[in-house]
């Protein structure tokens, strides 16, 4: 922990928190997130409702607490499969050379240039809008920008003497992929995909804004900024504010711990 | 000039690809493209058979999509289910907006980014720290939270700018552009300004600013002539995937502010399940994308000698 | 009255422990026209001496000691610009690195011309073909419109002699300037240098650690170990009779062309920086000739050489 410094402490310390919160939300929120009090709409914070309530009288706080999940889950979701995808194809790549590789860098070389949330919007306009379409078009915009970084170091690595060493040894290619490449770029793969998961957060969160994502009534905090737009303009902007707040404190968070990892190998 | 040819042919392959997959997405469409085209309205059979005709559904997929591309060459992106009228007259329509925002963004981002980024690289110190918490700051806030947050403060607020609607005139579009563009421009100054400190940073270091240094010069004359332009060529790469950001930003940021441009058209357009505007406006996207990543290379290749042959 | 005189310079650097002191009590003059040359290994400090004659030292670096320009204390601000632009011209190590990539080589050129002597476009552009042909490169016109990349690393570096030579100096601190280079035009590129030097009357600061090639050009020759002289004569008596074991040592571990050895005597050890020097004589534990005494206390040059032992030892030279 100390490796982190102070700001990767805190860091790491408010993700646990914003995890354990989403984890225990049923046990740690005030109110039922759909439970309408409709005589508290638009109240701003009073000592029944601390962050106040939205248009329809829900409790913010207990909104939030439940809607880091479906503000969370669809990003690291995103990550865990645009890295096995990435990892996958940028160490066949590194390995297999030549034309192969010339073929996965120039896919992937266009991937990277198309703006992932294009992406989320092509693959919810085939499969309607939800968060299976946002992961599906987010998963395949972000493999690249593991892929990339991962091609480069397995390149570098595949050419030290122990993978020779290995080779000559009469092991098989994918035994030493998964051996000795892997765990040796462990860590790159690690601080590339954090440091991604931010902005699948922010890009998950726009989509959800778009109306294109999470749908309501479910609690989210991208949804929460859209209707918290809709209040402020009734003269009531806490909602809006605490759920953008949030949304930045985490990325924020994910942001800083990427660069301590990527900073320390 | 060898090189632009080569890129260009480069371009021409991404594109045919990319409108191939465009094309072919409506077959992805669980249920086929007769589900997808109708969307949630139950056809009657004269409609079936004009869609039929029209996306002539009863030919090979190759040939279809070889006479879809041919129309879309040559202007025509078919018609609007939802609008009934021409894509291209509904996009054309639109596009204004959409280029007026991003155009004014970028110059907000090159303006802003670039200055915050010397101010920082130059200055060092404490100048340097601030601007690297604000950048933190601004790159960890998503365009359509500070979007919000400067509707509730500016407009709704204060007071100073309207909240929506697109304005008349060019200094009245313009004055109304002000808080989208500002919205769309902040994560990308805050990353041009990062990119542009290390740049000038890296440069200050370099071997031949010594030689510059030693011949007597300046300081300010070694910053303009050797330190800037050497920091340039990362700087123009950066620039042109931000501008590439934008076009999709401007996406999130027309929503907010109501802006009547190509993204709030998209957007709509997935809700109404319209797929000819969703292909049409998919292929304008690419084809922007494509181009910027050209320009970036050309311009590249006449920053770094090292680059043109 | 002597160019360009050193006396007692000291820099050190700060490093994660404390201050690293790189250069210390460095005595050193220069006359006009006079070229001396200044021998060391890597780490010896003799770049560093160069460099901060001319105030180019690293950042934060702590300078003592006082350096004499034409008779007066080396200025600062503008005067110290002023110095650099007119009077004293460095020519670096590797030409590469060293010239701006991305702007042509008549830009380079030119630059001083136009910014410093005030010359037009124009009539720099023509004195810059005129001093390309000087140092031996032709088609001047067509070079100026090359960039760096495209000129093979000695054409580079005769490039910077022009340079340097462009604003006619009184002095030229030339560091490493033929060691990034082939050794075919290594010699070419000394040759050019040291000839148009002579001609145009110019002193010369030159930093190498090849002896033979400072005692083949320079009427005086210093030497440098960890930071300090240790030995400064005449670049003949220096390489025929040295005074100090290291330079001897230096003399005698070069290879000869006129006779097949089996084995090159080498000194044993490494060199070390001034800051990782004992407290006695930083060369002692290398040194064949060193007393007990010599690890106890620092020898003082004595204008000549830095040892107890210089009256009494008769080491071997060159020949």
């Amino acid at each position: 922990m100390t490796r982190l410094g102070g700001l990767g402490t805190a860091s790491a310390v408010l993700l646990a928190i914003v995890a354990v919160t989403t984890l225990c939300a049923p046990l740690l929120a005030p109110y039922d997130p759909d439970f309408p009090d409709l005589l508290s709409a638009l109240s701003g914070s009073t000592a029944t409702h601390p962050l106040g309530a939205d248009a329809l009288g829900r409790d913010v706080l207990s909104r939030l607490m439940y809607g880091a999940r479906t503000t969370l889950i669809g990003p690291v979701l995103i990550i865990c499969v645009s890295t096995l995808a990435g990892t996958t194809l940028a160490i066949t790549a590194a390995w297999a050379g030549g034309r192969v590789d010339a073929v996965i860098s120039r896919l992937l070389d266009i991937l990277f240039a198309v703006p992932g949330i294009v992406f989320a919007l092509v693959t919810v306009a085939v499969l309607g809008p939800g968060i299976p379409g946002v992961v599906t078009g987010l998963a395949v915009a972000y493999t690249p920008y593991v892929a990339r970084v991962v091609r480069s170091a397995a390149l570098r690595e595949r050419n030290l003497p122990y993978v020779a060493a290995a080779w000559v040894q009469g092991r098989s290619a994918p035994a030493i992929c998964t051996r000795h490449l892997l765990p040796n770029l462990r860590p790159i793969i690690v601080a590339q995909s954090v440091s991604a998961l931010g902005f699948a957060v922010i890009d998950v969160a726009a989509v959800s804004f778009l109306g294109l994502g999470v749908q309501p009534p479910t609690a989210d905090w991208g949804l929460m900024v859209k209707s918290g737009l809709d209040s402020a303009q009734r003269g009531q902007p806490l909602e809006a504010i605490a759920a953008g707040v949030m949304i930045a404190l985490v990325v924020a968070a994910v942001n800083v711990l990427g660069d301590r990892l990527g900073r320390r190998r | 000039m060898t090189f632009a040819l080569k890129r260009l042919a480069g371009l021409v392959v991404v594109l045919l690809v990319a409108s191939f997959l465009v094309y072919g997405l409506l077959y992805l469409v669980p249920g086929g493209p007769m589900a997808f085209l109708l969307g949630n309205r139950s056809g009657t059979p004269e409609q079936i058979a004009a869609i039929r005709a029209q996306y002539h559904l009863d030919d090979p997929f190759l040939v279809r999509y070889a006479s879809w591309l041919r129309d879309a060459l040559t202007g025509d992106l078919g018609s609007s289910l939802v609008y009934r009228q021409e894509v291209s007259a509904l996009i054309g329509s639109r596009v204004t907006t959409t280029a007026l925002l991003v155009v004014y963004a970028t110059v907000l981002i090159s303006l802003g980014g670039i200055a915050l980024g010397l101010l920082a690289g130059l200055r060092g110190g404490r100048v340097e720290s601030a601007v690297g918490v604000l950048t933190s700051v601004l790159l960890a806030t998503p365009p359509f939270v500070v979007g919000v947050l400067l509707v509730i403060v500016f407009a709704l607020g204060l007071g100073w700018f309207p909240v929506f609607g697109p304005g008349d005139g060019l200094g009245g579009r313009l004055y109304h552009l002000t808080l989208p563009a500002i919205t769309l421009s902040l994560a990308g100054a805050a990353f041009l300004a990062r990119i542009t400190r290390a740049s000038v940073q890296e440069e200050l270091g370099r071997e031949h600013v010594e030689t510059a240094r030693a011949r007597g010069f300046a300081e300010r004359h070694i910053v303009r002539r050797h330190v800037l332009r050497n920091a340039a060529i990362p700087v123009v790469t950066v620039t042109g995937l931000n501008v590439a950001g934008l076009i999709a930003g401007s996406v999130v940021v027309e929503n907010i502010f109501a802006l009547d441009g190509l993204g709030s058209l998209f957007v709509r357009a997935i809700l109404q399940r319209d797929f000819a505007i969703v292909q049409a406006v998919v292929l304008v996207l690419v084809t922007a994308f494509v181009l910027i990543n050209l320009l970036v290379d050309l311009c590249y290749s006449a920053l770094d000698p090292r680059l043109s042959r | 009255m002597s160019l360009l005189t050193i006396e007692g310079l000291a820099l050190a650097v700060p490093g994660a422990d404390g201050w690293k002191t790189l250069v210390e009590e460095v005595d050193l003059t220069i006359g006009r026209g006079e070229a001396v040359g200044l021998v060391g290994e890597s780490g010896s400090g003799k770049s560093m001496t160069a460099r901060a004659v001319l105030g180019l030292t690293p950042p934060g670096a702590r300078v003592s000691g006082r350096v004499l320009f034409d008779g007066a204390p080396m200025p600062s601000g503008r005067a110290l610009r002023e110095v650099r632009a007119r009077r004293i011209a460095m020519i670096f190590q590797d030409p590469r690195a060293h010239v701006n990539p991305v702007r042509s080589v008549g830009d380079f050129l030119t630059e001083a011309m136009i910014g410093v002597l005030g010359l037009s476009a124009r009539e720099a552009g023509a004195r810059a073909v005129a001093l390309l042909d000087e140092v031996g490169v032709d088609d001047g016109a067509r070079r100026l419109r090359q960039y760096p990349h495209e000129l093979s690393g000695g054409l580079l570096q005769r490039v910077m002699i022009a340079s340097a030579l462009a604003v006619e100096p009184d002095l030229i601190l030339a560091d490493e300037p033929t060691t990034a280079l082939d050794v075919t035009t290594q010699s070419e590129v000394m040759a050019i240098l040291g000839e148009l030097r002579r001609e145009h009357g110019m002193a010369m600061l030159l930093i190498t650690h090849d002896l033979e090639l400072a005692a083949a050009t320079c009427e005086r020759l210093a030497v440098m170990y960890a930071g300090r002289i240790v030995e400064s004569q005449p670049a003949a008596a220096l390489a025929g009779r040295p005074l100090h074991p290291y330079t001897s040592g230096l003399l005698l571990s070069r290879p000869r062309l006129e006779r097949v050895s089996d084995r090159l005597p080498v000194i044993p050890g490494r060199p070390v920086a001034a800051y990782e020097a004992d407290p006695g004589c930083a060369f002692a534990p290398r040194c064949a000739h060193a007393l007990p005494a010599c690890a106890e206390a620092r020898p003082a040059f004595d204008g000549a050489a830095a040892c107890f032992r210089s009256a009494e030892l008769t080491l071997q030279g060159d020949s």
